[in-house]
């Protein structure tokens, strides 16, 4: 039985963390865009940055001062247990979202869509957001006693877009799609780049947009598909993105893209759904696993996109179907 | 070529901005204040009085809400500022400038060089891009002291008008100049010569959409 008052400590802890430490992935990513980058100012800016985040953690102050929207990751083990059971654990989290929006702070971003009522601390009417997945043993014979609480605090009003594409439109189509959004939203540096790119291709239009905010937000720098020809267009991607000759702030430069994560989902016979999502310079995410026993491990990488949360490993009527290309 | 650094005061006199050139970085000492839409629609659309004595106690204007909270023995926690993006905030600015002398507008992604020409050079004010735009860390260091919070009960937090004490708060990058030139605009057109070579190889989508067609008696397809 996981303790209660250990979910709400946790999560208090993890908001102070995302808020302030950047992750390592996407630390390292930048730094070697910045030995790279040759433009005057995008160097000045990706230097700049590379300050900022020593200086938020020498201080303990929020990397950026728009500390996004926070929002709740639950990946629950199969055999998770929680006091009070998940209401319990949906207060805890509201609560530890409060408490650290007064307690690092954070800026109070989260008001009424109409009538702009803030609350002065991030939370309200499906604020902060909670999502779930679950999880199998690991391990044949062992018991999947622990919960993931993942916090990721994404700011952004720019670099978001999702079109109804079909089948004709092909790879050229993506193509273009994806070119749009990153020079659309990168002028004058709105989408705050260079940025790990998220992609979703098809599920259905809302599913297409989680694909994709989960492929920005709870993939590391570095990691790839495991589907290999997916890989190969992660690549691609990057290669192109970099090669639009705009860097940092929308200036001339050569680093726009640090990674591109790209989910998929089976869609409509007739569609091909895509989403793009932009992972901000403050690539705020921090991760915990709470035991069955109480025991807290911290760390950055969200670990999400297992073979079971793809359902690639999950079988009917006793096949098994391998989707990754032959 | 590294960019040249400079020292400036909130309250600048005409021939330190003359000085100014595109992509200068500038750091700020002084008074600055925050005012964003909901302090220029109270002060310009409901005419309630400005709660400070402008340009006289500063002539920076800030487009930021900052991360900080007020404790319960009334005084201030200020963590990370980081600008909010300018061009939202063009309806407002002309009649913002003229009333309360601000000589620096600072924020994120700048205004038009039309922007520039038609009230800013008129009144001798420029921008000031923040850098990044993430370096809220850095510039909440600069941040000596928040002298006070006005509006903050009809406002809200985020939208009440900060005043902040400034020592050698930076980096901003200096976006628009005497002459009303844009840095932005300057960078977006170097940009644009490369753009149909990124395109080649890639096709616009069969189903168009109303943006990409003004004619909305188009029937988008094809």
């Amino acid at each position: 039985m996981i303790p209660i008052n250990t979910i709400q400590k946790t999560a208090e802890t993890l908001m102070d963390k995302a808020a302030i430490e950047i992750p390592l992935d996407y630390l390292s990513g930048l730094k070697r865009a910045a030995e790279t980058e040759d433009g005057d100012l995008s160097s000045f800016v990706l230097q700049a940055m590379l300050e900022n985040y020593e200086a938020a953690k020498q201080d303990r102050r929020a990397m950026c001062g728009d500390t996004g929207c926070p929002r709740w990751y639950v990946k629950s083990g199969n055999d998770a247990q929680i006091e009070g059971g998940m209401v319990a654990l949906e207060t805890a989290l509201r609560r530890a979202t409060a408490n650290a929006t007064n307690g690092v702070p954070l800026r109070p971003n989260r008001v009424h869509p109409l009538w702009r009522t803030d609350h002065d601390n991030n939370v309200g009417i499906g604020a902060p957001e909670i999502e779930y997945g679950f999880e199998p043993s690991a391990v044949e014979g062992e018991k999947a006693d622990w919960i993931d609480l993942i916090t990721v605090h994404k700011g952004g009003l720019f670099g978001t877009d999702y079109r109804m594409l079909f089948p004709s439109d092909g790879i050229e189509g993506i193509k273009r799609f994806y070119l749009d959004c990153l020079v659309a939203f990168g002028k004058r540096g709105l989408a705050c780049q260079p940025a790990i790119i998220g992609i979703g291709l098809g599920g259905s239009k809302d599913t297409c947009m989680v694909l994709g905010k989960r492929a920005a937000c709870l993939r590391t720098v570095g990691s790839r598909n495991s589907d290999a020809k997916i890989a190969a267009l992660e690549d691609e991607f990057i290669e192109m993105g970099n090669s639009i000759g705009m860097g940092a702030m929308g200036f001339v430069g050569k680093n726009m893209v640090i990674d591109c994560n790209i989910e998929v989902g089976y869609c409509h016979t007739g569609g091909m759904q895509m989403s793009v999502h932009a992972f901000c310079l403050s690539s705020r995410r921090a991760v915990a696993r709470i035991h069955g026993d109480g025991r807290v491990e911290y760390r950055t990488d969200p670990d999400w996109f297992t073979d079971y949360q793809r359902r690639e490993t999950v079988d009917w009527d006793g096949h098994t179907i391998l989707e990754a290309a032959e | 070529m590294k960019p040249r650094v400079i020292r400036l005061s909130t309250t600048p006199t005409a021939e330190a901005l003359a000085e100014l050139k595109l992509g200068d970085i500038v750091h700020l000492d002084g008074l600055m204040y925050t005012a964003r839409e909901g302090v220029y629609q109270r002060a310009l659309e409901e005419q309630a009085n400005i709660p400070m004595e402008l340009p006289r106690d500063s002539a920076a204007n800030f487009h930021c809400s900052p991360a900080a909270t007020i404790r319960e023995d009334g005084s201030f926690v200020m963590g990370a500022v980081t600008a909010t993006a300018s061009f939202r905030f063009a309806k407002w600015l002309p009649e913002w400038i003229a009333k309360s002398g601000a000589k620096l507008i600072i924020g994120k992604g700048g205004m038009s060089s039309q922007n520039y020409k038609d009230f800013f050079v008129p009144n001798g004010a420029i921008y000031l891009s923040t850098v990044g735009y993430g370096t809220g860390a850095l510039l909440g260091r600069g941040v000596e002291n928040v002298e006070a919070v006005h509006w903050r009960e009809e406002l809200g937090l985020a939208q009440a008008m900060w005043v902040l004490k400034c020592n050698n708060m930076g980096p901003f990058i200096v976006a628009s100049d005497m002459q009303g030139n844009c840095l932005f605009e300057r960078e977006n057109a170097k940009i644009a010569e490369n753009l149909e070579r990124v395109y080649e190889g890639t096709k616009p989508a069969v189903l168009k959409r109303f943006g990409e067609t003004d004619d909305r008696s188009d029937e988008v397809i094809g």
